[in-house]
C-alpha cells in the first residue's frame, strides 16, 4: 500500500507553535491542507519540502524515506516542484531564464520538453520578459510553469492564490483545475479558502494548531458532521455530477447526481461534461413536506442521517441522505425543534442555489 | 596645479593600496557578510560588533595594537618571523594588513544589508529548483546584491584612499613604500608648502567626489519603472 502513498510524521516545537501530524497522504490527486492562519498547513508543506527541518520526522514518498531519524534529504535532493505565495521569480532573470533554472539542473533523462507547459499556462508571450514587467497574475502562471519544469514528482503549492485580487485568482483557478485533470502526480494545495478546496481537491486535510482535526476523500468529509471542522458560512458539500440537459429557453443546465438532478444557471458547459456542485448548508431549508408554490426550483426528496451542533450556539447542521448522496443543511435549533427533526425521518431539501465548478 | 615626482608616487601607491585592500575584503568580507546577513547565531552580535569597531575607534588606537601584534613580540609578528618572513610594519604589505582590518566594516556593512534584502525566499526557491546551497549562493544571493557589492567596493576603496591615522602607525612615511598621498599632504603642511598641499588636497578632493558620485548617481537595476 505504502508503494503509492504518502506518509508524514513530524514533530515540531517552536516558541508559541508546535506542529504534532501523523498522516497518510494518497499518492495522486489534489490533497488540501486546509486551515486558519496559524494552524501550521504551510509549516507542514515545508516539512515536506525539506525547507524545514521537524526536530524528529518521518517521510516517505511513494516507499522512498526522504526524512527518518538521522536521514535528511535538503529541500534540491528531493524530486519535487514547489509553489510560493508569492511567485518568488528570480527578479534577475528573463522568464525564459527563470523557466530553465531548474529544468537544466535534473537529470537529462527526466527532461521534459518546456512547451507542453509553456502552452498550458499562455505564457510564451512573456519569456523574453523580466519579472517586474509582469502583472501578479503572469507571475504567478510563471511561478507554477517554473516549479512544472523539473518534472516534480510531487508539487507542493503554498496559497498560490492568496496574493492575488479575486480576478487574478478567477483568471488563474482554470489553470490549477487543468493542471489537476492532466498531472498524474500528487499535488498538496495550501489553502484557506473553501472555495478553492472545495473546487480543486480530492482529498482534504483539515488543520488546527499544529494538528490534524480531520482529514479525508473530500466529499466524504465534508458531508461528515460528526468531526470538528466548521467552516460557518461556508460548510457544505460537494457532489460529482453530469451535465444532462440544457434548457434553452429558460438557460437552465439539469445537472445529475447519484440520488437526483438540479437545475441552475446554464453556463454553456457541453452536454455529457463531468462537473463538480458545491451545496452550500445555507442555502438549503428543510420542509416536512414539497410545498408546490414556491420560487425554490430544488426540492429534493431525502432521509435525515444524523444532527450535529454548528459554531453558533442558535444553529445546527443536519445531514441528508439523498440517494447515496448526502447533503449538509443548516437551519436554527429551534426549527429543528419544531420539525422535529430525527434521524431516519423522510424530509425535503428546498436548494435555493448551486454553485457549479469547472 | 601640478604634481611633484614624490607627490604622483603617493597617488600611485594611494591606489594601489586601495586596490589590493579592496580586492581582499571582497574575498574575505564576503562571506562574513552573508555569515551575519543569515545566521541565527548567539555569535552574530559580538561578531558584528568587532566588524563595526574600526567606525568608532580613533584611526590611532587601531594602528597602536595592530603595531603591537606585528611586532617581534606579537602574535603576526612571531608568525612572521616563524615563516622567515621580514616583519610587517614599514612595508607595504603591513600596511595592507593594516587597511584591511581598518575598512572591514566599509566591505561588510554593505553586503551584510544587501544580503538580509534579498531574504529567504529566492534561495528557498533556488533549493526547490535543485540549486545546492553554494550552487543558489552564486546564481541568485550574488547577481541580486549586485548593487550592494558596487556600494561596497567603492566605499572600500574610496576609504582606503582617505587613511590616513592607520598609516602613520603602521608604515610611517617612508616614501614608494609607505608613504601615501595622505601622508604626502601632511608632510607638505608640516614644510609650510601650501601650494604643494592645495595641488595634492584639490586631486584628492576632486577623485573622492568622482567615486561617490558613481554610487549616488549610478545604480544598477535602478532603470526599472
Amino acid at each position: 500500500m505504502t508503494k503509492d502513498q504518502i506518509e508524514a510524521r513530524f514533530l515540531l516545537n517552536w516558541p508559541g507553535f508546535s506542529l504534532d501530524i501523523d498522516l497518510t497522504l494518497p499518492g495522486r490527486g489534489v490533497t488540501a491542507l486546509f486551515g486558519q492562519s496559524g494552524s501550521g498547513k504551510t509549516t507542514l508543506l515545508r516539512c515536506m519540502a525539506g525547507l524545514e527541518r521537524a526536530d524528529e520526522g518521518f517521510l516517505s514518498f511513494k516507499g522512498e524515506t526522504w526524512q527518518n531519524g538521522k536521514t535528511w534529504l535538503p529541500a534540491h535532493r528531493r524530486p519535487i516542484g514547489y509553489v510560493f505565495q508569492e511567485a518568488s521569480l528570480f527578479e534577475h532573470m528573463t522568464v525564459r531564464n527563470n523557466l530553465h533554472y531548474g529544468r537544466k539542473r535534473i537529470p537529462a533523462a527526466r527532461q521534459t520538453d518546456l512547451d507542453p507547459i509553456i502552452e498550458l499556462f499562455g505564457i510564451g508571450h512573456l519569456l523574453g520578459r523580466k519579472p517586474d514587467r509582469l502583472s501578479g497574475g503572469e507571475r504567478q502562471r510563471v511561478g507554477i510553469a517554473r516549479a512544472l519544469a523539473v518534472n516534480p514528482r510531487m508539487l507542493l503549492m503554498d496559497e498560490p492564490l492568496s496574493a492575488l485580487d479575486s480576478a487574478r485568482k478567477q483568471e488563474i483557478l482554470p489553470y490549477l483545475e487543468k493542471l489537476r485533470d492532466r498531472l498524474d502526480i500528487p499535488i498538496v494545495y495550501v489553502s484557506h479558502s473553501p472555495e478553492e478546496v472545495a473546487r480543486l481537491a480530492d482529498y482534504l486535510v483539515a488543520m488546527n494548531n499544529g494538528k490534524v482535526m480531520a482529514h479525508g476523500p473530500l466529499k466524504e468529509t465534508l458531508a461528515r458532521i460528526d468531526l470538528p471542522i466548521r467552516l460557518g458560512e461556508e460548510a457544505g458539500v460537494v457532489l460529482d455530477a453530469v451535465v444532462a440537459e440544457r434548457d434553452s429557453s429558460w438557460h437552465l443546465a439539469k445537472l445529475d447526481f447519484s440520488g437526483g438532478s438540479l437545475w441552475t444557471r446554464d453556463k454553456g458547459i457541453a452536454l455529457g461534461r463531468r462537473v463538480r456542485v458545491r451545496v452550500l448548508a445555507r442555502d438549503i431549508s428543510l420542509a416536512r413536506d414539497n410545498r408546490e408554490h414556491s420560487s425554490i426550483q430544488n426540492v429534493l426528496p431525502g432521509e435525515v442521517e444524523a444532527i450535529a451542533d454548528d459554531e453558533h450556539p442558535g444553529l445546527a447542521l443536519v445531514s441528508v441522505k439523498v440517494g447515496p448522496s448526502v447533503l449538509v443543511a443548516r437551519l436554527t435549533k429551534r426549527a429543528a425543534h419544531m420539525l422535529e427533526i430525527a434521524p431516519g425521518q423522510a424530509i425535503w431539501l428546498q436548494i435555493k442555489s448551486v454553485a457549479l465548478m469547472e | 596645479m601640478t604634481l611633484s615626482a614624490g607627490d604622483l608616487q603617493a597617488v600611485i601607491l594611494t591606489l594601489e593600496l586601495a586596490l589590493v585592500v579592496t580586492a581582499i575584503l571582497f574575498v574575505a568580507g564576503t562571506p562574513i557578510a552573508w555569515w551575519l546577513a543569515r545566521t541565527k547565531s548567539r555569535w552574530k552580535g559580538p561578531i558584528g560588533a568587532v566588524v563595526a569597531l574600526p567606525l568608532v575607534l580613533p584611526p590611532s588606537v587601531l594602528g597602536f595594537y595592530l603595531l603591537l601584534a606585528m611586532g617581534p613580540n606579537g602574535p603576526v609578528g612571531r608568525l612572521t618571523s616563524a615563516l622567515g618572513i621580514d616583519p610587517l610594519p614599514f612595508t607595504f604589505e603591513g600596511l595592507v594588513l593594516a587597511s584591511v582590518f581598518y575598512s572591514l566594516p566599509f566591505m561588510v556593512q554593505p553586503l551584510q544589508n544587501a544580503f538580509e534584502a534579498i531574504g529567504d525566499r529566492p534561495l528557498e526557491a533556488a533549493a526547490t529548483l535543485r540549486a545546492s546551497p553554494l550552487n543558489a549562493f552564486f546564481t541568485v544571493a550574488l547577481p541580486l546584491a549586485l548593487p550592494g557589492f558596487l556600494t561596497a567596493g567603492v566605499l572600500t576603496f574610496a576609504h582606503t584612499v582617505g587613511e590616513f591615522g592607520v598609516v602613520l602607525m603602521i608604515g610611517g612615511n617612508i616614501p614608494g613604500i609607505t608613504r601615501v598621498a595622505s601622508v604626502q599632504i601632511y608632510d607638505h603642511v608640516e614644510a609650510l608648502e601650501y601650494g604643494e598641499a592645495h595641488s595634492l588636497a584639490a586631486v584628492m578632493l576632486i577623485f573622492s567626489f568622482l567615486v561617490l558620485l558613481t554610487v549616488y548617481a549610478w545604480r544598477p537595476g535602478a532603470e526599472k519603472a
